[in-house]
């Protein structure tokens, strides 16, 4: 086991090296001087040769790009030029709203994913069924930030239930921050919410024709138990990859979910970065929400040897 | 590795023997498929539709969706404007017509795009074991970044044009495809009927495109359906974060991000392009829902 999490994590160094190759290579897709595009039309020729140099631009590709791996590796994520503060430590700052709508919105998703996906499979072609399925169908086609839009319209501006836009921090109010973040948790829990259950639908449909159910139905078992206890619990495997894959959609939606609610995370500071032309910021960002989606599903994979013992990890 | 699936049960009687491709009447045998599938039935239809709204842009908008008159400026739904005007007096409607075109554009570029070089690497990766081992790495570590987060870094990149919109995205779908095409053309590999093309001295390239390739295509059309929904969403979402289109051109993305300015006052301007993305993408989800059952004999009627 712990072999296997070790191999695991030896197995991840490729990939988090191609992921600090696209944050290194991203600056080089400007049209132009990387440096002179960041500081826009008013600077001087010698600021830009200042920039120049501190980022370490007038040095050979392969210099820089030696240079930027051991710093990447090791978690500096460079300096932001507009907020002139480590970008690791920009992220942090506005960490907090945006690990508190993910976790919210992936409870929403799984908490009405997987219950709607269950009851369509064991109601085959029921009423409940076919509206479980229409409303998922709705929820993977519907565009999250027009359906953020249209909750804010009338839960806040009509009835008043919960704050037009903005977060409290959770410093100040604990209760005002889930407040303020229950309609972008709604907003994005309900895509995520959709391919779980098409996803915990198929898997139990798969799971439900086969013998040891028939033979747990056999043993006299209760239908609640050869359901939850015996079929579930094998169609779960499928449906925990599919919840570690819906939550890199839940780190990205996240940044339109929090332009659409004005909310200072993670997400607001990329879209404010791109209009700032702000490059360091984005590259950090992007890499640190890949190296945690990489390593959230790193985690999900070690999770599997508990759902399921013939998965062996010799 | 179709034909050990059709001998399964139950299977011969719901699907006609096939006409092999090029032959007269695989396109009848295709069509008549499909109207089997209600999902892909419907979602067809849909998705028809809106290409015929998309071709006829400027013979169905009532007006020059550029036109500006501030005379008429935020008028509600009424019968000169069925979906009323923005700020600068623009007719909706018009907008919306011709944002199908922007969208549908986007959306067919980018599966043309990623599915053309989603193959080639996908062939490569999966023929060949050398190709496969560094082409399979970069794939995983592309698709270590959520979609929309890696379109967003590549357009602050690239700047808001359309084309970097249709690049971008194209970048980032790629590598879905590949992993298709990859793991089809691993398991063809080894069937004998591409064994025995090799055997008979068929070149590398000949067995790929002639006898890989076609059996590549279910998967990659189902794959390629639901990667024009999601270009759709994605396009939308960029336009709207101001990281897409530039806001003069009408994309369905665009249009929102100005009325949402105006939202309480006049709803009108952000609910209908998003009723034009939700319909569109809804009837390329039941056309690849559809598709995919119908390629997948095993799992019919069991999704969507």
């Amino acid at each position: 086991m712990t072999g296997y999490v070790l191999r695991r994590l030896v197995a991840l160094l490729p990939v988090l090296l191609i992921v600090s190759t696209v944050g290194f290579f991203l600056i080089y897709l400007t049209p132009g001087d990387p440096a002179a595009v960041m500081l826009g039309p008013d600077a001087t020729a010698e600021e830009i040769e200042n920039l120049r140099t501190q980022m370490g631009l007038n040095r050979p590709l392969h210099v820089q790009l030696l240079h930027w791996y051991s710093r990447t590796l090791r978690g500096d994520l460079g300096d932001s030029i507009f907020l002139q503060r480590p970008v690791r430590q920009a992220i942090i700052e506005r960490l907090e709203p945006t690990v508190l709508l993910t976790s919210m919105s992936l409870f929403v998703a799984v908490a009405v994913g997987v219950p709607a996906g269950v009851v369509s499979a064991v109601r085959r072609n029921s009423w409940m069924d076919q509206v479980a399925m229409g409303v998922a169908l709705f929820g993977v086609s519907v565009p999250g930030f027009w359906l953020g839009l249209n909750l804010i319209l009338f839960f806040s501006v009509y009835l008043g239930l919960f704050p037009v836009a903005g977060y409290e921090p959770v410093a100040q109010s604990v209760v005002g921050a889930l407040r303020s973040l229950v309609l972008p948790a709604l907003t994005l829990g309900i895509g995520g919410s959709a391919l779980i259950a098409r996803m915990t639908r198929s898997s139990m449909l798969e799971v439900l024709g086969q013998d040891f159910v028939r033979t747990a139905r056999a043993k006299g078992n209760q239908e609640r138990r050869v359901i939850l206890g015996h079929a579930l619990r094998n169609a779960m495997i499928p449906t925990v990859t599919v919840i570690g894959l819906a939550l890199g959609g839940l780190l990205a939606g996240a940044i339109v979910t929090e332009t659409v609610f004005v909310i200072p995370g993670v997400g607001r500071l990329v879209i404010n970065s791109v209009a700032r032309r702000d490059y360091p910021v984005i590259q950090g960002v992007l890499m640190f929400i890949a190296s945690i989606y990489v390593l959230v599903n790193l985690f999900i994979d070690v999770i599997y040897v508990y759902l399921d013992p013939r998965v062996k990890y010799a | 590795m179709r034909e050990a699936r059709l001998s399964g049960r139950a299977a011969p009687l719901l699907v006609p023997p096939r006409p092999a491709a090029g032959q007269p009447g695989m396109w009848a045998a295709a069509l008549r498929a499909v109207g089997r599938s209600r999902s892909a039935l419907i979602g067809g239809t849909i998705v028809l539709l809106i290409v015929l709204v998309a071709i006829f842009a400027s013979l169905l908008s009532p007006y020059d969706p550029q036109e500006i008159d501030v005379s008429r400026r935020l008028v509600g739904p009424r019968s000169a404007h069925p979906f009323g005007t923005d700020n600068l007096g623009r007719d909706i409607l018009s907008r919306v017509i011709h944002g199908t075109r922007i969208s549908l554009s986007v959306g067919g570029l980018v599966v043309g795009c990623s599915a053309g070089a989603g193959i080639v690497l996908g062939l490569l990766a999966g023929y060949s074991s050398h190709l496969d081992r560094v082409l399979m790495r970069i794939m995983d570590g592309l698709m270590a970044f959520p979609t929309t987060l890696l379109a967003i870094a590549l357009m602050a990149a690239l700047g808001a044009r359309l084309s970097n919109v249709i690049i971008a995205l194209a970048i980032v779908f790629t590598p879905r495809v590949a992993r298709v095409v990859r793991s089809v053309t691993l398991v063809l590999r080894e069937l004998d009927y591409v064994q025995a093309a090799q055997a008979l001295g068929a070149r590398d390239s000949r067995v790929l495109l002639r006898h890989v390739l076609p059996n590549c295509m279910a998967p990659v059309i189902v794959q390629g359906t639901f990667t024009f929904a999601e270009s759709v969403l994605a396009e939308a979402a960029l336009s709207f974060l101001g990281v897409g289109l530039p806001p003069y051109i009408p994309s369905w993305g665009t249009i929102i991000t100005v009325g949402r300015q105006f939202m309480q006052t006049a709803w009108w301007i952000t609910v209908f392009p998003g009723m034009a993305i939700l319909v569109s993408v809804l009837g390329l989800n039941l056309l690849g829902d559809g598709l995919r059952d119908l390629a997948d004999p095993r799992l019919r009627g069991r999704l969507g």
